[in-house]
Order: structure tokens, then C-alpha cells, then sequence
């Protein structure tokens, strides 16, 4: 019992036929991302400045959906959210529509440690941003080739919409124009809604538990559309007991305030953290579709998705270590 | 069983020696909100209809902080919030930053019934708004004298006061003919079951006096401010950040569920647990049972229920 734990994910979701050599690239990032939250832990930094450190390097990276790499509004452009929470006082911040700042975990920290309020949003976030100095860039930065070209698949997809045969992005070209791929999520071929949502939760060796989570939210949303990684409840939870970050369909992720439910059956039915990740998984999305990371005051980590693959990674202070896709 | 209803128009430092000019109209309002609850339901509309029909006369009642009357954000501006649930089927529908929708609650049922999202907010939700055709005016609509006082003494005292708080060393004349800033006002709210147990909460608000621009509180948050499902729905009100870290809506439903207690136990425990002076709550549940908890001064609030029993209050002393 006792001891450091980490978890990082990229998304729950996974396009069955995604080519080798992405699924490489995701693992690699995810090692590296959990390297740094494992040096940083033996460093003794506490669970709320590894998440926000680990979360930086993942918005950092393109390869996700966050940060550089985020998903487009349906106008092309990037409006990011991001939340944080600290487990001992349940401190938390979270920030929704942000579009020039480049790391909005920090911003959510700064709302959490630096204002009197939890969650701003949009034009106001942007002006708190100024005031504390954080590094902003244009819109542009964020944006990849990439999901330019995925928006206009979704686009396309919410025209013909039982039109299942959209072809594979990527180099795999074996069979990939007429492959059938009925995987669904968020209503439409996983392909192009994949959500691959970032997420860190820690637990460090004085037992407190933190969780953060940072996106561009789905692909082709309505300018304005706010999902559940902001949502202290829903996509990112954290109090004496655990720390849990979701990803998924956000409207099922909301609809069952996923990340606080995990925390709910520990606190009010007794159960150990991996019973309660299986059992809010099993029970609570109904036919939504989402992954749960999660660490316990314990040392503890547990990781659980009803979707095809969960781009995850997690260790513990004895040792273990597991980075992982299906 | 038969139906069941209560709506609040805030919780806070109401102060006991509240005037009757600023009681009367108040408890006025929460009369007339109620008999409008009362008869849709009468007239077996169904909760959802209900809770959005009883929200919609508290956002356009000027005494109440939502809608028409809404508190100011610090640039002296109106940044209104809302949302609504549904408790069987738990869809859901919220929204932000919104300044020139009349009924923000309508709004939100919007996005729950003609999206495929939950929460719109901002530029996003004001455009949404257009599209969909629903009344908007001049930000100006919403702006009463009382909130402008209000805003002057928040900047003045340079803190953020939940609706009730009173100011800190401040003695207003007492023939002063604008608030005495302790803001008898507060976030409403509405939750309904109908006789076949269908359950339905909805919560609207103008937020903080003196918050930042972009600030947004526990009301469109689901599971903090508002929450229904198959065995209760809830609407909060107090302190944003504190319902918000607490989950205090979710947590409800919750410990009924996981404990097996009573609803008025759930929320007496989920209350108590929030630092003092920062929240109250309504509830129903799909048996009928009715609470309305606060560990705050005071809460305006109502309720009734199909045998014929209803209640007007301010304070009193919290249910247990």
C-alpha cells in the first residue's frame, strides 16, 4: 500500500484500422509522458504539479487532440477546455474557449490557484490570460494539416449520415476505400470522431491524489460547445480518496458525471478503485461510450473503456508499467 | 402518490430585519411562480414543460437574480446562465454567457432538444439563439438600478459577493432608495415530479455580483447546480465554487442511491458538508417527497404538493 502512482491517456476510442505506425508514435508519446511524471514524482513534486506538468507535455505534442492538435470547430477554427483538481481541499479550475493560449491545463490552474472563481470562459479566459502573463499564440498554431482534412471528412459524414464506408485516413491503403467500418461514436465513423481527449491523474507518495484533463473538444463542434473535460464532475474529479480523468463521448461522460461517480462509489459503497472503474463503466454509460484513468490515496491505479482501445499508460512506484491501445 | 413541486429564488445572507418592501414583493413572486407550477401541473403537463414554464416567470420577475434583474458581471454587463434535466431520460441542456436572450432557460432546452450537444455558451449560444428564433432584446432589458447599486458596492468593498452577503462595513441611510447591498436576490430554480414519477429540474442565473467577465458557476454545470434522475432532481443555489467543488446536486442522488436513505437525509448530509453560509437546495423525488435544505440565513422558497399542502419561507430554521 502507499506510493506513487500515474496515469495518462490520449483518448478513449480507437479506429480499429488505425495505421501501425500512428499507434507506435501514440505509444511513444505516452512513454514519454509518463517518463517525465515518474522523474518528476521521484523529484517529490506533488500530484498537482505533475498532472499540470505531464498534461503540458500531451497539449504540447500534435499528435492528440489538445493543445496544438485540437480538434476544429465547425468553422475551422480551435476553441480549447481544460480542468484541474487537486484532491486534499478539491481545489479545482477549468477553463472553455480558449483560442490563443498555449497551454490551457496551466490556465485552468491559475483560475484554480490565482482567482476567486473555478471556470471562465471564452473572451474572459483570454483577458485573464493577459493579465497573468501565460504564453498566447494565434489560432493558427494549433491548428494541424491533418484535422483540416478530418473536418472536411466529418463534414462530408454529417451529409450522408449511414454512409459508413469513409476511407481510412493514413498510409495503411490495404482494402482501406471499401472497408466497412461500423464503429460509431458521437454518432458518426469513428474515423473521424475519435476524440482523443488528454488526460493525467497522480497520486504521489504523501497519498494526494490530482487529476487533469485538456482538449479541442469534437471534431466539426458548434462554435461554442462545451463538453465534459471542463466539467468538474464529468471529465476530471479528484478528492481524498482519488483522482479519475475520462474521455469519450462527452454528452454520456456529463449525462453520468462519470468522473465523480467513480470517486462516489468508493466514498458511499466501500469499493476499491479498480471495482469502482469497472463498475461505473459497466453500469453508468448505458449506450454511451467513454474510458476512465484513475489513481487511489493508495498507490493504486486502474484504467477502464467500453470503446474499441484507450490510448493509455500508467505506472507505480513498485515498478509496474503498462503503456497501452486495445 | 400525486405531483409535487418547489422552485427557490436563492439562498444567502438574507438579513432577518429584511424591509417589507424588499420581502413582499419577493414572496409575491414566489406565490405567483407557484400557482403557475401548480396549475401545469394540474393540467398533467409534463415536469420538463413545468420546470421551464416556472423558471421563465422567475428570469422575467426583476427581483430575482436571473433573467430581467440579473446580477453585473465587474464591467457593469449581464452574463447569464442555465440549465435543465430530465430525470428518466437524463438528457440534458446548458448554457453561458448570455446577454441578450430573454429567457436563458429556454434556451437551454434548446441545445438539449435541437443539438447534439448539452452546453452551449457565449458567442456560440447567442448565435444558436438567432437561429433558433428565441426573444432577444438589448442587453439593457436586464439591468435594474438595485443591481447597479449592488455592482458599486461590491467594487467598493473589492470583493465578490455571493447574492446575499452583506457588505462589510457599510450602513446604508435608511431611506436610500437602492439596495442596501445585501442583495435579497439569488440564482431560481424549479423542480417537479408528476404522479407516474417523471422528474425534471431547471436552474437559472445572472451568477456573481462582481465577477469576472467569463466567470461561469456551478448553475450550468451539471451535477453541481442542477441534476435530475430516475430517483430525484435537484436544483442549488449559495456560493458557485463551493456547489461546484462540492458536486452538491449529483452527490444527493448519489448517497440516496448508494446509503439507501430518505431524500431529506441525503440532502441534510450533502448541506452540512458544504462550508457554512454557502448553499441551499431543493429536491423532489419520484415518490414525492419534498426538501429544501440551506446553511445559509435564508432561502426564498415554495413548494406544494397534490394533497394540498404548500409552503412559502425565507428562513425557518433548515429541514433536517
Amino acid at each position: 500500500m502507499g506510493g506513487w502512482g500515474i496515469a495518462v491517456h490520449g483518448g478513449a476510442g480507437v479506429d480499429p484500422n488505425l495505421p501501425k505506425e500512428r499507434q507506435e508514435e501514440a505509444k511513444r508519446l505516452l512513454t514519454r509522458c509518463l517518463d517525465i511524471g515518474i522523474s518528476a514524482l521521484r523529484s517529490n513534486l506533488s500530484a498537482i504539479d505533475v498532472v499540470e506538468l505531464v498534461v503540458r507535455q500531451l497539449e504540447t505534442d500534435p499528435l492528440f487532440n489538445s493543445g496544438r492538435g485540437s480538434a476544429l470547430t465547425e468553422n475551422g477554427t480551435v476553441e480549447m477546455e481544460a480542468s484541474i483538481m487537486d484532491g486534499p481541499k478539491r481545489r479545482c479550475g477549468a477553463v472553455s474557449g480558449l483560442s490563443t493560449v498555449k497551454n490551457p491545463v496551466s490556465l485552468a490552474r491559475l483560475v484554480m490557484d490565482k482567482s476567486p472563481h473555478s471556470y471562465l470562459a471564452f473572451l474572459g479566459a483570454e483577458e485573464f490570460a493577459k493579465k497573468q502573463g501565460v504564453e498566447l499564440v494565434d489560432n493558427e498554431y494549433f491548428i494541424t494539416e491533418d484535422n483540416v482534412g478530418m473536418l472536411k471528412l466529418a463534414k462530408e459524414a454529417n451529409s450522408i449520415l449511414f454512409d459508413y464506408r469513409i476511407p481510412t485516413i493514413g498510409t495503411c491503403g490495404a482494402g482501406a476505400a471499401a472497408m466497412d467500418n461500423p464503429l460509431q461514436m458521437n454518432g458518426l465513423p469513428i474515423s473521424v470522431y475519435a476524440p482523443e481527449t488528454v488526460g493525467c491523474v497522480v497520486v504521489d507518495k504523501e497519498g494526494r491524489c490530482a487529476a487533469a484533463t485538456s482538449t479541442g473538444g469534437l471534431m466539426n463542434k458548434m462554435t461554442g460547445r462545451i463538453g465534459d473535460s471542463p466539467l468538474i464532475g464529468s471529465g476530471t474529479y479528484a478528492c481524498e480518496l482519488c483522482g479519475v480523468s475520462c474521455t469519450g463521448e462527452g454528452e454520456a461522460i456529463i449525462r453520468s458525471t462519470l468522473a465523480r461517480e467513480v470517486a462516489a462509489v468508493m466514498e458511499y459503497k466501500g469499493l476499491r478503485l479498480h471495482e469502482a472503474v469497472d463498475f461505473v463503466i459497466k453500469n453508468r454509460l448505458d449506450e454511451g461510450k467513454a474510458g476512465v484513468i484513475a489513481v487511489s490515496k493508495n498507490g493504486e491505479v486502474a484504467c477502464g473503456f467500453n470503446t474499441t482501445g484507450m490510448f493509455r499508460g500508467c505506472a507505480t512506484e513498485d515498478g509496474f508499467m503498462e503503456v497501452g491501445v486495445w | 402518490m400525486g405531483w409535487a413541486i418547489a422552485i427557490h429564488g436563492g439562498a444567502g445572507d438574507i438579513p432577518l430585519s429584511l424591509p417589507p418592501e424588499k420581502r413582499l414583493p419577493r414572496e409575491a413572486g414566489l406565490r405567483r411562480c407557484l400557482e403557475v407550477g401548480i396549475a401545469a401541473l394540474k393540467a398533467r403537463n409534463h415536469p420538463l414543460d413545468v420546470v421551464e414554464l416556472v423558471v421563465r416567470e422567475l428570469e422575467n420577475h426583476p427581483n430575482f437574480n436571473a433573467g430581467k434583474g440579473s446580477v453585473l458581471t465587474t464591467s457593469g454587463t449581464v452574463e447569464m446562465e442555465a440549465s435543465i434535466m430530465d430525470g428518466k431520460t437524463m438528457k440534458c441542456g446548458a448554457v453561458s454567457g448570455v446577454s441578450t436572450v430573454v429567457n436563458a432557460i429556454s434556451l437551454a432546452r434548446l441545445v438539449m432538444e435541437k443539438t447534439p450537444h448539452i452546453y452551449l455558451a457565449f458567442d456560440g449560444a447567442e448565435a444558436f439563439a438567432r437561429e433558433q428564433g428565441l426573444e432577444t432584446v438589448e442587453m439593457s432589458h436586464f439591468i435594474t438600478p438595485e443591481n447597479i447599486e449592488r455592482l458599486k458596492q461590491a467594487q467598493e468593498a473589492d470583493r465578490v459577493q455571493i447574492d446575499y452577503t452583506q457588505p462589510i462595513q457599510k450602513e446604508m441611510p435608511k431611506d436610500a432608495a437602492v439596495a442596501d447591498g445585501d442583495s435579497q436576490i439569488g440564482t431560481v430554480g424549479c423542480v417537479a415530479v408528476d404522479n407516474e414519477g417523471n422528474l425534471a429540474t431547471a436552474t437559472s442565473t445572472g451568477g456573481l455580483v462582481n465577477k469576472m467577465v467569463g466567470r461561469i458557476g456551478d448553475t450550468p454545470v451539471i451535477g453541481a447546480g442542477t441534476y435530475a434522475n430516475h430517483l430525484c432532481a435537484l436544483s442549488a443555489t449559495g456560493r458557485g465554487e463551493a456547489i461546484i467543488r462540492g458536486t452538491v446536486a449529483r452527490d444527493v442522488a448519489a448517497v440516496m442511491e448508494f446509503k439507501g436513505i430518505s431524500l431529506k437525509e441525503a440532502a441534510a448530509y450533502v448541506i452540512d458538508r458544504v462550508p457554512p453560509g454557502t448553499a441551499g437546495l431543493i429536491a423532489v423525488s419520484s415518490t414525492g417527497e419534498i426538501t429544501m435544505p440551506f446553511n445559509t440565513t435564508g432561502m426564498f422558497r415554495a413548494c406544494a404538493t397534490e394533497d394540498g399542502y404548500s409552503e412559502i419561507a425565507i428562513w425557518d430554521s433548515p429541514s433536517k
